[in-house]
């Protein structure tokens, strides 16, 4: 039994268990990853992003080290698959590749980061099309051919630090696709600027790619990827105010390989799961768990910190976790300071949001989700179907999951329940709000029944009384 | 103000939609309130199981019609008559087999016993541990999750108001009948029907009725696509697993283990307490699934009262209410005795008896 457990070993998470050790409490760090310091589908990428500027390894290694000399009881390679509130307050944590199959503790944070957003296009399901958080990550194993060129494409600063990334590992990129027009930077410069050694960096971005004849394309969005077996290119166009796509402005792209991403969403599945009150919050990246200041959701003993309770990135993340390792104190009766902290997270926040508000997903991007195009990759549901379902009376993501399947795969919806609310927006101009999340159901990823349990000893069956005859 | 509606529908689950449908045939004006979607409680959620094996005795002449419907309804509930085998492992459940088997049998479902040998030949996957099977040849599943889909449908083909998002919270006696309120909104109808599965003794209440309802918290999960690997229905003895291979190649595992949870709180929990056993017994039962991932397991709640029979007729001391609940293997059996339901409200005499919910009841026996 912990005190305290913390689902995810990102900066925040990390700094939360750290903090909370020190403080006295019998503290677990849970991550899925080999070590502390995030992962490829969630908060990397603003990760990344931020901490390039002093180098990225030296943070993940401070980190790493503060970790290790602490009490922290990290358990890595390991998955939480299910979160339950025990009637006593407690909770029960289901989880894979561990010592244990189950972990009961008092305090529950929840620091699991972010996830991608990737709008659906036709092909865009082609071997050779990447998220862009995770591109840099997988980079070296599969993206380096030498005859391979790039196309990055997609909003938000993310776009530019993977173009010139690609470009410093020594790969091709052919273009940059960005749905934001130079007004929409502008536009957030002031808020950036809060984060002048940030600024820096992305001038140096821009700086690399211009040095490299790069073409950046302002305003303009994938509007299919073509290609027989695996990418061959890009059909762009030019996008309207709304992001909706203008036209006769479709252009061809040559390029093996897509990077492609539009903003990162809070991963809120596990929150969702555990019981915490969500609302939806655009300007936080979409839904995210109701928390105080400190990370304290509606539910007793259960806190949320960093990007999955809003993507506010990675220079908050950290601070957010000792935030909520003060709720977590404070609520066992241990008093400490953290005035200062709070301070401190409202300037750290500024580059996060105007980063965040980049990649708010605009009325128009619907219409690039063509009737043919996949929603739903592991079911092979298109939005034809979805559409359908809604025009005959569907008005859920739970309904609408049912009568399609669409969300019922592999994936969970992960991937695919984000474009049916846009679609769903779209069709009964409801508000994300109203519209809903669907139901959270474990596992929160897939298990095999012998990854979760011993063979059963026929006698030792529980019979809990037979049905009546 | 709306328009007084013949009836008020609470509850939009087979037994509530089941109903309306009898009832417009019956030319009766109704309106079907419906807390959440249509179709996506427990007639939602459920197993989908269609099996004359794990009906009960006395409910079996339903269930044989129900059966009969859901194979009238086909491809659109995505209906698959695959016959199913009950399997027992040891003397125990052998005997108990055999026992429920027999009656079940003379109460008119088309069971038989097979040799493990057989079984064996149709179902190679399965864990050769068998001792007894039984079999019965029209045993199948329907896809429940299509439920909604389904009766939306029809309901809207036949012209019937439907609300969603509707949760009743207030329900008062009015001149001419009842005022159904979800806050400030308001409907009037000259009868009402309870149709609120696990939810239904909140609003009975609402109408001074107390009936010992409560609500079961069963589980079912289900694996990614699969090799094909059963193509029957698989029942166990005990009732605690129904397994099936659906056209799709995943594999829908239930049994009735119990979750957490209020209806009044939401959807109900998965409890892995229960959950791990449920999946241990299935992989005993077809050591192939050790490896196949689970790719989610959810809960459902399902009304009983304590003789486990069906509430089905009027309500006590109440003029003009009616309730229709707490069919065990309601999914079987609900589009069979909606029917009955409807014909009852409409003043017919039913095809077959209905179930007073005034009764006394007496705790059921669990053997
Ligand atoms: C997990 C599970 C597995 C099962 N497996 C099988 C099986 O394999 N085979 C089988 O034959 N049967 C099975 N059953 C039983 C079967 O599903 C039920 O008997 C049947 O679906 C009940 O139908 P219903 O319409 O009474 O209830 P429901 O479908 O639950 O409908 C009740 C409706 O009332 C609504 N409601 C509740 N409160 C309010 C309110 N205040 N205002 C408005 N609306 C309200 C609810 O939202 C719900 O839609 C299973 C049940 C469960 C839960």
């Amino acid at each position: 039994m912990f005190d305290a457990i913390v689902i995810g070993a990102g900066p925040a998470g990390a700094n939360a268990a750290i903090l909370l050790s020190e403080n006295g409490l019998k503290t677990a760090l849970i991550d899925e990853q080999r070590d502390a310091g995030g992962q490829v589908w969630r908060a990397k990428s603003e990760s990344i992003l931020e901490a390039s500027i002093t180098d990225a390894g030296e943070q993940g290694d401070a980190l790493r080290d503060r970790l290790k000399s602490s009490n922290v009881i990290t358990k890595f390679n390991c998955r939480v698959w299910h979160i339950e509130r025990l009637e006593n307050g407690h909770w029960l944590l289901s989880v894979v590749g561990g010592v244990e199959k189950k972990l009961i503790t008092k305090a529950l944070i929840i620091a699991t980061g972010a996830q991608e957003r990737v709008i659906p296009v036709p092909g865009w399901t082609l071997p050779g099309v990447f998220g862009l958080a995770g591109a840099t990550a997988i980079f070296k194993e599969h993206m380096m051919a030498p005859k391979r060129r790039t196309i990055v494409a997609g909003n938000g600063p993310l776009l530019f630090y993977v173009a010139s990334e690609t470009l410093s590992l020594g790969g091709r990129v052919s273009a940059v696709i960005s749905i934001n027009s130079r007004t929409d930077w502008l536009k957030s410069l002031p808020a950036m600027l809060s984060n002048p050694s940030l600024i820096w960096q992305g001038l140096k971005w821009i700086f690399t790619l211009n040095k490299n004849r790069i073409p950046i394309y302002w305003q303009h969005a994938v509007k299919s990827v073509e290609g027989e077996n695996m990418v061959d290119g890009v059909t762009i166009c030019k996008v309207d105010q709304n992001w909706a796509p203008v036209e006769g402005t479709d252009q061809y792209i040559h390029g093996e390989n897509l990077c492609y991403g539009q903003g990162l969403m809070p991963a809120v599945e596990a929150t969702h799961l555990a019981g915490a009150d969500h609302h939806y919050d655009e300007k936080l990246g979409g839904w995210v768990p109701t928390i105080d200041q400190w990370g304290r959701t509606s539910v007793a003993g259960l806190y949320a910190c960093g990007d999955n309770a809003g993507i506010y990135g990675a220079l908050a993340a950290p601070i957010r976790g000792s935030l909520a390792a003060q709720a977590v104190c404070e609520d066992a009766g241990i008093n400490i300071d953290r005035k200062a902290e709070i301070k401190k997270l409202k300037v750290a926040i500024k580059f996060g949001l105007a980063a965040t508000a980049l990649t708010i997903p605009r009325s128009g991007l619907e219409a690039l989700i063509t009737g043919e195009t996949e929603v739903c990759r592991c079911e092979g549901i298109t939005r034809q179907e979805i559409d359908f379902e809604i025009k005959t009376g569907a008005q859920s993501p739970n309904a609408i999951k049912s009568g399609t399947r669409c969300g019922m795969g592999p994936c969970g919806g992960r991937y695919c329940m984000d474009s049916v609310a846009l679609i769903t927006q779209h069709r009964t101009k409801k508000s994300r709000e109203e519209i809903g999340l669907p139901t959270a159901r474990p596992p929160l990823r897939p298990v095999t029944i012998d990854d979760i349990s011993d063979d059963l000893d026929y006698d030792d069956l529980p019979i809990p009384g037979v049905s009546p005859l | 103000m709306m328009p007084i509606f013949d009836i008020a529908i609470i509850g939009g689950g087979i037994m509530g939609c089941g109903t309306a449908l009898r009832l417009a045939e019956g030319g009766m004006r109704a309106i079907i309130l419906e807390q959440g979607d249509i179709g996506q409680g427990a007639s939602g959620v459920n197993a989908g199981t269609l099996s004359m094996q794990i009906k009960r005795v006395k409910l079996m002449p339903y269930a044989i019609r129900g059966h009969e419907e859901w194979q009238h309804m086909g491809d659109a509930v995505g209906f698959h008559k695959t016959g199913g085998y009950t399997l027992a492992f040891n003397d125990r459940e052998a005997e108990l087999l055999h026992e429920r088997m027999k009656m079940k049998k003379e109460a008119g479902a088309n069971i038989s016993f097979v040799s493990p040998k057989q079984l064996n030949e149709k179902e190679p996957h399965l864990a050769k541990k068998v001792i007894a099977v039984s079999y019965c040849p029209d045993d199948g599943y329907a896809n429940s999750s299509l439920t909604g889909q389904y009766y939306r449908k029809k309901i809207d083909e036949k012209g019937i108001n439907f609300i969603e998002a509707f949760k009743v919270t207030n329900i008062r006696s009015v001149s001419d009948g009842y005022e159904i309120a979800s806050g400030d909104r308001a409907v009037v109808a000259s009868r009402i029907l309870i149709a609120c599965g696990g939810w239904s003794k909140h609003i009975t209440a609402m109408l001074g009725v107390d009936l010992p309802i409560r609500a079961r918290i069963n589980t079912v999960s289900v694996t990614e696509r699969a090799p094909q690997l059963v193509s029957s229905v698989i029942g166990h003895a005990t009732g605690l697993l129904t397994m099936k291979q659906k056209e799709n190649g995943t594999i829908l595992i239930g049994g009735g283990w119990q979750g957490k949870g209020r209806p009044e709180e939401g959807r109900g929990q998965v409890s892995v307490d229960s959950l791990v056993p449920n999946l241990q017994l299935a992989k005993f039962v077809l050591p192939a699934l050790s490896n196949i991932r689970i790719v989610r397991s959810w809960t459902g709640f399902e009304a009983n009262v304590p003789d486990f029979y069906p509430l089905a007729g009027a309500l006590p001391n109440r003029d003009n209410a009616f309730i229709l609940g707490c069919v065990r293997g309601g999914f079987t059996i609900g589009p069979y005795i909606s029917k009955l339901m409807g014909d009852y409200i409409l003043g017919k005499e039913p095809e077959m008896p209905l179930f007073d919910p005034g009764r006394k009841m007496e705790e059921g026996k669990l053997i």
